[in-house]
């Protein structure tokens, strides 16, 4: 039987999606048992919605002030406590992940196997390299903990309709005050979020401007869509940087990605390579976003936007 | 603040379209151009900007790999840093002997900040500087996006995927960069003259008697799955039509 731990994502009050994407790549490997821990201050509210996951065979919390807000440092040493006895431990490669579980898998004394694709074996996994244009097959010892994230963009949500039992565990450790939280600016917004967004609409260089982005606002919000961005819009400040898609931006997955004025560089598409389908607007018809759109049109996105905006809304 | 470690990753260059080998062995290096890993530059300007305001008084950069990892090292020594040590290893070790190399060097320098890219672009893994301020007991402030020194402390501003986080660090600490730390400065034909004669020292990564971390091991790699080939419209109505034929609106 393998022993899963998957660490929830959650900000005090709702269980990030991320999190129902790990447990679903946790039940893909054979025979699992799966646990979902939540660390936070207050956690009933994000156990219960981690106990509604199909597979989850039961919650784990551990309520602590000092767990709130979630900084890796602190969360780690209660981690590996709460992991004894497991045989795996996932997160997410969500910014909160990819910051906590090498910190994890370091105390563990093992290497960690990042943004997990496809499940292979209990101990044998697929993973994206060098921005997703290599994927890499990666066994791990089998004499010792597994610890990874799991690429969200890979796979569908757990569904809810369970009830797991939820527990609470006290961990005995020491946890540093070296590092000390002071705010989290985040843009206000009502548009859905990258992650969990079924359409998203990203502008690039070629909006030239924060006013024209409106173009882009409009349009996502006549579709209810999220906002995405190229690196090169984020760099001349166009769009706040949690916007960026990409390779060292976010990994998404919508059913509907549309790309405007962004001209499909490697760094940027590895992080559309699971949306459904994928529209590219773009003056250039040689532009590589063709390459990968399921359905392109050429011209200018200052004549087109609008008029899709209108028919569309 | 005396010294400060950066890590420089020899990696390919981030223009390269890679190929991965016919056999799935790996993929095809020969030939290909190498670089600096992008993060990297960005870790090391952002130190060699801390000692230019008098923050800090020595700037080391380090690699770990084969030789020729000493071409990366010289661009560092030409862009500014005062000294080179290369950890020589045949084969790139893995992650966690990487964090542990770098705290034995931490403890013989004394080093008080380590400055890291917060991912390689080759192997994409972003790891290393967590795993070493883990077992060196430390804090980390990864994916920095602003970093503010204040005596024994930093101010560090992170780029998370709801907005922009700020942390209070205690020195000594791990940074990991992001892309818009600050833009690295060009090495001009002098300094890398002058580079030449900065000290480069060798260390086998043997004699640092390091213990390997459990290896993951490698054992197949292949091209990604591709996308079919789209369709292309026409012009606007053609696009609506398109989307609404396949439900998405
Ligand atoms: C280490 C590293 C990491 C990176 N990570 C990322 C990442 O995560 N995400 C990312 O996006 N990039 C990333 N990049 C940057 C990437 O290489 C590209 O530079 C970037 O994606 C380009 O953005 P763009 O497509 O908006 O701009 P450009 O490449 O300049 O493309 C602009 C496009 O707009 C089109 N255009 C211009 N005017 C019009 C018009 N009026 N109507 C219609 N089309 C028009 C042009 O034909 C062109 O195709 C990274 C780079 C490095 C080195």
């Amino acid at each position: 039987m393998a022993k899963i731990l998957v660490i929830a994502e959650h900000d005090g009050a709702t269980l990030n999606p991320s999190t129902a994407k790990c447990v679903a790549c946790a039940a893909q490997i054979e025979d699992a048992d799966i646990s979902v821990a939540v660390l936070g201050s207050d956690t009933g509210a994000v156990a219960a919605q981690a106990a509604d996951l199909s597979s989850v065979a039961r919650v784990v919390t551990i309520d602590n002030e000092r767990n709130d807000p979630a900084i890796a440092a602190v969360l780690a040493p209660q981690i590996v406590a709460l992991a004894n006895g497991y045989s795996h431990v996932f997160g997410p490669s969500t910014a909160f992940g990819k910051d906590l579980m090498p910190r994890v898998a370091a105390l563990m004394g093992v290497n960690q196997i990042s943004d997990i694709m496809s499940v292979e074996g209990s101990h044998a996994f697929k993973r994206p390299i060098y921005a997703g244009n290599a994927i890499v097959t990666v066994n791990a010892p089998a004499d010792h903990p597994v610890v990874a994230t799991v690429r969200t963009a890979s796979y569908q949500a757990a569904e809810g309709g369970n009830s797991a039992a939820v527990e609470s565990a006290d961990v005995d450790v020491e946890m540093p005050s070296h590092t000390r939280f002071v705010e989290l600016q985040t843009g206000s917004s009502d548009r859905p979020d990258l992650q969990s967004a079924a359409r998203v609409v990203s502008g690039g260089r070629a909006l030239a401007s924060e006013e024209n982005f409106e173009l882009i606002y409009k349009l996502a919000d006549a579709i209810g869509a999220g906002v995405g961005s190229s690196r090169a819009a984020v760099d001349a400040g166009y769009v706040p940087p949690e916007t960026q898609v990409g390779q060292t931006g976010q990994i998404i997955a919508p059913d509907l990605y549309i790309a405007i004025g962004i001209s499909g560089a490697i760094q940027h598409v590895t992080g559309i390579k699971d949306a459904g389908t994928i529209v590219a607007i773009n003056k250039d018809e040689e532009a590589p976003i063709f390459e990968i759109a399921d359905i392109g049109l050429v011209g200018d996105l200052f004549a087109i936007v609008p008029e899709l905006t209108e028919a569309l809304g | 603040m005396d010294k400060i470690l950066v890590g420089l990753k020899r990696a390919v260059d981030y223009n390269v379209r890679i190929q991965v080998k016919s056999d799935g062995s790996g993929v095809e290096t020969d030939g290909v151009k190498m670089s600096i890993n992008p993060f990297d530059e960005i870790a090391l300007e952002e130190a060699l900007r801390i000692r230019e305001r008098g923050e800090a008084s020595e700037v080391i950069v380090v690699s770990i790999g084969s030789s020729e990892s000493q071409q990366q090292l010289r661009t560092g020594l030409a862009m500014g840093a005062d000294r080179a040590i290369l950890v020589e290893s045949g084969d790139v070790p893995d992650t966690l002997s990487i964090a542990r190399v770098f705290k034995e060097l931490v403890d013989r320098e004394s080093a008080e900040l380590v400055i890291l890219g917060k991912q390689a672009i080759d192997d994409d893994n972003s790891q290393a500087g967590q795993m070493l301020a883990a077992i060196w007991e430390r804090p980390q402030a990864t994916f920095a996006s602003e970093v503010v020194l204040d005596g024994d402390k930093a101010r560090v501003t992170r780029e998370v995927d709801s907005g922009l986080e700020t942390l209070e660090i205690d020195l000594p600490a791990v940074i990991t960069v992001d892309l818009r730390l600050n833009e690295p400065r060009y090495v001009k034909l002098p300094d890398i003259m002058k580079a030449k004669k900065k000290p480069l020292e060798t260390i086998a990564i043997g004699d640092l008697g390091i213990e390997a971390g459990p290896r993951l091991e490698e054992t197949a790699f292949e091209p990604p799955a591709g996308r079919q080939k789209g369709i292309m419209v026409d012009d606007v109505a053609g696009l609506v039509a398109a989307i609404k034929d396949k439900g998405l609106v």
